[in-house]
């Protein structure tokens, strides 16, 4: 006796998320019951192996037959064939979409096309994520790197609104999209304890100040109308960027600025004289990483060049994180009072969004 | 009364990209009615075309209005070559010709194409204008309700139930037209559709105008289906209930008091014209004048009846029950005498003069046109209070045929014309087929009607009909319930009345239907009688088996359950008059079986009595099935069934003795864990005082009776298995064996969890809100080599119970919770296969509550005062018992509640949708019981009766047979929804999946289903949401009680 067919259909669909998590992780049916059998379900519930079985491959189908409309959430709201509760449709949706930082640090920053895609073996074998796992992650990205890509407004107000993900998830994916539109280098051996969260802190600092969006009187509008793209950094801006090398450059005012700094943080850091040491040094490596950027490469390359000329000395000379935070406070705002400075508005541009990201990246 | 329809096409939503080269769809639609077709423009390039169209009118008379569907067709423009259909939607504007129903229809439908499914939405306003027309003649039946609930819709009171309606249409089935070998699939599938929504129409037509002849106005209980009998044809047959409503709880209620008179009246004209509309259907045997080469009947009645000496037992008549529940029942007095003043006198007259009896007037119309022998059938399954006296017992009788083909060339000829299947109208074509079926029926229901006889019954209640096809091959089956009606009912359910009966009510009544309706000297069958355990006055069976649900007067101790027999039995491969001679032959042993292992395991879960039995068998290639569903309860009215006792045949033989009383330990064992897990205690009761044993010789008085009385074409069986005290099973051979131990392999349900395939469950009353109706379909494939009978009943056994326990394990999460309306069909689509298809609504309660189940006397009798039936009951309805005394003006109340339930259903809406996500998609509930649990009812929209076929030749690529049907049953679903949801409802109930036909060819990756779907589309409103308003209603008008609701939300 064979089960050639084997149905269950509910006016309301019923959705298992136990079973929901199988299937996105990418477990085959067989896998999947032998998971469930493992977790004890059998003897809560008295089933048999084989209506395990038989439940399994109900809720696979049904996800695969919801999978086409989760590309395009909305229509998943409007459908009409699955009756689903709001609140099941957003846990579908956001789960659909959720990734795992495993596969996200492999990806973050590489081009989404079809050459990465061929590299998902690699990691689906480094991270121990299924291949179908990694191939849903990286076509979730590939699908909101699409769709949001032309569009104008907020990056993460235009991924809620295409895939009413939740404003946590939307951030995440902002990031992403971010990352993978500027190549931003993050697979490096020395970047390789940096989490996603620390990028996508950047990340959004960088969207908020450093992208043509960002530019104009009230960038957080969403009713402004200027041609505001989220995804790409401000050319202008980086171009001007060039202008902060008299910083370094002008040795008058690069030592007028270290003493600034050094009065002013006298006696209140540990550090102190390994900062008062290191002062041109690291200075010269943040004002450099500034005036390069009108380079794609050295764009890509801006985590690296970051950990490298700034992380790394200090971490090496053992700064304390509320050291750091002090001299990176006391060094953007001492250039205020560099009278022959000009361009203090650039500055804090520059300054408040790296400043920020420092403080993220530096940590073990 | 011919009308304007009104149809509007607004938009459309995810279309399918049509143009491979734009990705886009350049889509219009065509709006066909009838023979009138309209085109919208064509909206260039876009998936989600806005056409705002202007009202296309139809002016059509109303006999086309009832039988055509709307037909709405949505193409994509080509300028080179064809334009390609997309899909279609057909819409059913019957729900709009009555003035209770819809008003409009509007809304978003799937748009379905029999090959690609659902592709995309569009929306629809369809509207109607009727005209007034007093033609006498008409044909239309334009304002009979039809519901497929069976028993009084929520929120009417029955005034006066009519009876059994049927009407049968038959056509050529276009898939096996010649036509069809040169046409696609697709335009095969669309003219199948088309022409049983056509068939539909009619049908329904057809059963309406019996209905005004009976000077109805609804039909109950309103069962359609089709037989696809393959090479001869496809028939669609519906049986009913002919009733005249009035609607509760409204100031229109007054109205129809006054209106059967004066429908009556007006309707005269169609009453009297001696011959119009009616055919004659009394034919000569069926052997000469049909096709039927063979026919061999045999019918079966179940021991079970009784009959109460003298005392005519009246409960509280249900028009009472109504005024309860509208709080108006002074009101309702008064008005209902003035009528009477006027009109009702000289209708009451008539009617008297009609009848004699209930029987007699059912059977000798002074009416003399030509209706056939009228039959006292009824498809309710539940009644009002006082409605049912006595039940005797089930009474089924089945049939053979043998279906034959029309050779009628003329016939064949017409049918590429769309319209001629009305050609087959009795009156203009000259067809006996019709008339064969209808004759095939009408010796079945002759004998129902003997049987019923014999059991000192004058009425079948829960009635219906079914047929099993395999190639020329036809099992025609019907089966009810034998029972005593208070004819009151039946003629006139006046208000008078009412209060009479009232008077006269002073005994308690809950174990009258329990009582034997026939002379106990002269018993249809031997059975064991005692008195009746409550009253102790009347005699009662040992057990009682019904097709209807438990009355809600009933006493029943601890909870019931679902009770399934399974049996299959191997016949030969044969041809015609062979093959139908060999299922002939094995049908009584079936039977008999199933009953056996009815009462097995009836007495296995220690109960007495089984409802809503329904015993479905299916006939294959080269086996039969049956299977038999029912629930199971303890009446405390009856005595406790004996056990079980096993006998064995070679009692000298030690090891076997020893294996024997094991086995009877552990049926002993059973029936106690049984009696644990169901709550089965009742109180003890000496036996002295009850026991009255009928004599020997009287049985065989009746034996020669039942012969003489039934015809020589009936061989009765006596399923009463004598008259034992405890049950003997004799293990005589292996066989016995095998029965023994799969009596003692059917698992009880999880804790947690109960079912039942009545409408609720006895015992359980406390329900919660939470339902979810399902549909699971399996098909099996058994392997081939020397299948026996053991291994074939094992392989059913197992699927049914394996399908049972998937269930459970599905819906754990709703526990407790209860399987209601559990709905097993068995269909064998090719020799090997075997599909079960069952339907069922898991619907949770609360368990801390269903402790004390146990009510008293005094809220028994406040439940039945109130008059919404029994289900509604369960939850006491704030509505009528609570805010009714308190408030003095009924009439102003009633408003309330009409107007509330727009607002409610807007609750209830934005409830399940909260604001996050702005979906434009309302929750439609589906459920196959009459009410939705904490919820009422408050308007029925017209019933919803669906066709749908889809055919695939990539199913593979769908995912297999798992993946084609899958989708296809959610594709039903939503189109059903869609169409509930623009008649403005949010629920259908009494939802039935009444065929799902399908076949598969693997090899050719090709498959094909057809569903039949129908249900009563309507608007719930929540009973906490009611609370809010009859409580705000004593203090504020309607109108401010209607916006107070707005604002709680």
């Amino acid at each position: 006796m064979t089960s050639e067919l084997d149905i269950f259909v509910g006016n309301t669909t019923l959705i298992d998320e136990d079973v929901y998590r199988l299937w996105l992780d990418g477990y085959s049916v067989t896998d999947a019951v032998a998971l469930r059998v493992r977790s004890g379900i059998l003897e809560q519930t008295g089933a048999t192996a084989a209506v395990l079985q038989s439940d399994t491959m109900d809720h696979y189908r049904t996800f695969h037959m919801l999978e086409r409309l989760l590309h395009a959430p909305p229509k998943l709201l409007h459908q009409l064939i699955f009756q689903i509760p709001p609140s099941r449709q957003a846990l579908l949706i956001e789960r659909y979409y959720a990734f795992d930082e495993a596969f996200v640090r492999e990806v973050l920053g590489k081009k989404l096309s079809k050459g990465t895609k061929k590299d998902l073996d690699d990691i689906s074998t480094k991270t121990g994520i299924t291949l179908k796992s990694c191939r849903r992650q990286f076509d979730n990205f590939k699908r909101v790197f699409k769709v949001v890509e032309e569009m104008r407004g907020s990056l993460v107000d235009n991924i809620q609104q295409h895939f009413l993900l939740s404003d946590r998830l939307a951030r995440d994916y902002a990031a992403i999209v971010f990352f993978a539109n500027n190549r931003f280098e993050t697979g490096k051996k020395k970047l390789q304890y940096l989490s996603f969260g620390d990028f996508a802190f950047c990340a959004e600092l960088m969207i908020q100040n450093w992208t043509l969006g960002a530019v104009g009187e009230a960038p957080t509008d969403p009713d402004s109308q200027m041609d505001d793209m989220d995804m790409d950094l401000d050319k202008e801006f980086l171009q001007d960027l060039k202008e902060l090398k008299v910083l370094v450059a002008d040795k008058d005012l690069l030592d007028l600025h270290k003493s600034l700094v050094c009065t002013a943080l006298r006696g209140k850091l540990g550090v102190f004289s390994e900062m008062e040491a290191n002062f041109k040094n690291l200075s010269r490596g943040l004002v450099n990483v500034a005036t390069k950027l009108t380079h794609n490469k050295d764009v890509r390359d801006l985590f690296v060049d970051l950990v490298e000329k700034f992380v790394e000395p200090c971490r090496s000379d053992h700064w304390p994180l509320s050291d750091v935070r002090f001299f990176l406070n006391q060094y953007s705002a001492s250039v205020h009072s560099l009278d022959g400075f000009r361009h203090q508005a650039l500055w804090d541009r520059y300054m408040g969004t790296l400043r920020g990201c420092l403080l993220r990246l530096y940590h073990d | 009364m011919p009308g304007k329809l009104k149809v509007k096409i607004v938009a459309g939503r995810h279309l399918p990209v049509m143009d491979r080269a734009s990705d886009l769809t350049d889509a219009f639609v065509e709006v066909k009615f009838g023979n009138t077709t309209f085109k919208t423009d064509v909206y260039l390039k876009s998936l989600n075309p806005q056409w705002n169209s202007e009202w296309f009118k139809f002016e059509v008379d109303d006999e086309d209005l009832q039988d055509e569907p709307l037909q709405i067709t949505v193409l994509d423009h080509d300028t080179y070559s064809a334009n390609d259909a997309i899909g279609k939607v057909y819409i059913d504007i019957d729900p709009l010709l009555y003035s209770e129903a819809a008003t409009v229809i509007s809304g978003w439908f799937p748009i379905y194409d029999t090959i690609h499914g659902i592709r995309g939405e569009i929306n629809v306003v369809v509207k109607v204008d009727l005209f007034n027309d007093l033609n006498r003649f008409r044909q239309s039946s334009c304002g009979v309700k039809f519901f497929c609930t069976t028993s009084i819709p929520k929120c009417y009171r029955a005034v006066i139930i009519h009876g059994f309606v049927e009407e049968l249409v038959v056509n050529e089935d276009p898939e096996y037209q010649w036509i069809d070998r040169i046409r696609t699939p697709r335009a095969s599938n669309e003219a199948r559709q088309r022409l049983i929504s056509l068939m539909s129409g009619e049908l329904q037509r057809k059963i309406g105008l019996k209905v005004l002849e009976m000077r109805g106005n609804a039909v109950v209980g309103y069962l359609q289906c089709f037989d696809l009998e393959g090479e001869s044809g496809l028939v669609v047959r519906a049986i009913g209930t002919a009733c005249t409503l009035d609607k509760l709880s409204s100031p229109a209620a007054f109205l129809p008091a006054c209106n059967s008179p004066s429908k009556e009246m007006k309707e005269s004209p169609l009453v009297h014209p001696p011959s119009h509309g009616c055919r004659s259907t009394h034919n000569s045997p069926i052997h000469t004048a049909t096709g039927s080469r063979l026919t061999q009947n045999f019918s079966v009645s179940v021991p079970t009846l009784i009959y109460t000496g003298t005392r005519l037992l009246r409960l509280q008549s249900w028009g009472d029950a109504g005024h309860g529940q509208s709080g108006c029942r002074g009101r309702q007095a008064g008005m209902g005498s003035g009528s009477a003043g006027k009109e009702g006198g000289p209708f009451k007259a008539l009617l008297r003069q009609q009848t004699q009896s209930a029987l007699e007037q059912r059977g000798g119309s002074p009416h003399r046109f030509c209706r056939r022998r009228e039959f006292p059938f009824f498809t309710l399954t539940a009644f009002p209070p006082g409605f049912l006296v006595h039940v005797g017992g089930v009474v089924s009788a089945r049939s053979v045929k043998l279906l034959d083909r029309i050779h009628n060339p003329a016939f064949v000829g017409i049918m590429g014309n769309t319209r001629s299947y009305k050609l087959l109208d009795w009156n203009s074509f000259n067809s006996d087929e019709p008339e064969t079926r209808d004759a095939w029926w009408a010796e079945i229901r002759q004998e129902i009607k003997s049987h019923a006889k014999a059991l000192g019954c004058h009425a079948v209640v829960g009635y219906s009909e079914s047929t099993s096809i395999c190639e020329e091959v036809c099992i025609l089956s019907a089966s009810g319930t034998a029972a005593v009606l208070n004819p009151r009912f039946l003629q006139d359910g006046t208000v008078e009345g009412c209060l009479e009966q009232r008077l006269e009510e002073n005994l308690p009544t809950r174990c009258g239907f329990c009582h034997i309706p026939y002379d106990e000297l002269n018993m249809p069958f031997p059975a064991h009688l005692t008195y009746c355990y409550n009253c102790r006055k009347q005699k009662v069976p040992d057990v009682l088996f019904t097709t209807i649900d438990l009355p809600t007067d009933a006493t029943v101790i601890g909870k019931g359950c679902l009770i399934q027999a399974r049996l299959c039995r191997l016949k030969k491969k044969a041809q015609a008059e062979a093959n139908a001679t060999a299922i002939s032959n094995l049908l009584p042993f079936m039977e008999y079986e199933v009953h056996t292992q009815l009462m097995n395991k009836l007495k296995l879960k220690g109960m007495n009595a089984l409802f809503g039995l329904r015993i479905q068998i299916t006939v294959g290639e080269n086996m039969l099935m049956g299977l038999a569903s029912a629930t199971g309860v303890y009446l405390a009215a009856l005595p406790t069934p004996g056990g079980i006792q096993i006998a064995g045949k070679t009692p000298n033989d030690g090891s076997y003795e020893q294996h024997i009383s094991h086995m009877q330990k552990k049926i002993n064992d059973t029936i106690a864990k049984n009696k644990e897990l169901y709550e089965i205690n009742p109180p003890e009761i000496s036996e002295e005082i009850i026991g009255s044993p009928i004599p020997e010789p009287r049985q065989r008085s009746r034996l020669l009776r039942s012969q003489s009385e039934s015809s020589d074409e009936v061989t009765e069986l006596d399923l009463s298995h004598g008259k034992k005290d405890a049950f003997v099973l004799e293990i005589d051979d292996t066989d016995a064996m095998e029965d023994v131990h799969s009596l003692l392999t059917d698992v009880p349900p999880p804790s947690g969890f109960y079912s039942c395939n009545t409408e609720i469950m006895p015992g359980i009353n406390n329900w919660t809100s939470e339902i979810q109706m399902f549909t699971s379909v399996r098909v099996i494939r058994l392997s081939s080599l020397n299948l026996t009978n053991q291994a074939l009943n094992k392989n059913f056994n197992d699927l049914c119970e394996n399908l049972l326990k998937s269930l459970y394990f599905k819906l754990r999460s709703m526990i407790p919770c209860c399987l209601c309306h559990v709905n097993f069909t068995v269909s064998l689509p090719e020799d090997e296969l075997i599909q079960v298809t069952v339907t069922a609504v898991a619907i949770t309660f609360d368990k801390n509550q269903a402790l004390q189940t146990t009510k008293t006397p005094v809220e028994k009798s406040l439940q039945r005062a109130s008059t919404d039936n029994e289900e509604l009951l369960q939850f006491p309805l704030e509505l009528c018992s609570d805010s009714l005394p308190s408030h003095p003006f009924p009439p102003a109340k009633a408003v309330t509640v009409e107007k509330a339930s727009p607002v409610g259903d807007g609750n209830f809406r934005n409830r399940s949708a909260p604001p996050c996500a702005n979906s434009t998609v309302g929750v439609v509930k589906m459920t196959p019981l009459s009410f939705i649990p904490g919820a009422k009812i408050t308007k029925y929209l017209g019933i919803i009766n669906m066709f749908f076929i889809r055919e695939t030749t990539s199913l593979r690529e769908e995912g297999g047979v798992s993946g084609f049907l899958h989708a296809f049953i959610a594709e039903v679903f939503a189109m059903v929804r869609a169409h509930v949801a623009a008649l403005g409802g949010n629920a259908v109930v009494s939802y039935i999946m009444k065929q799902c036909v399908f076949m598969e060819n693997p090899n050719k990756n090709q498959a094909q289903c057809l569903i039949n779907v129908s249900g009563d589309a309507v608007v719930f409103v929540r009973e906490s949401d009611l609370e809010v308003v009859s409580s705000q209603q004593p203090t504020i008008n309607c109108q401010s009680s209607c916006t107070e609701g707005e604002v709680t939300t």
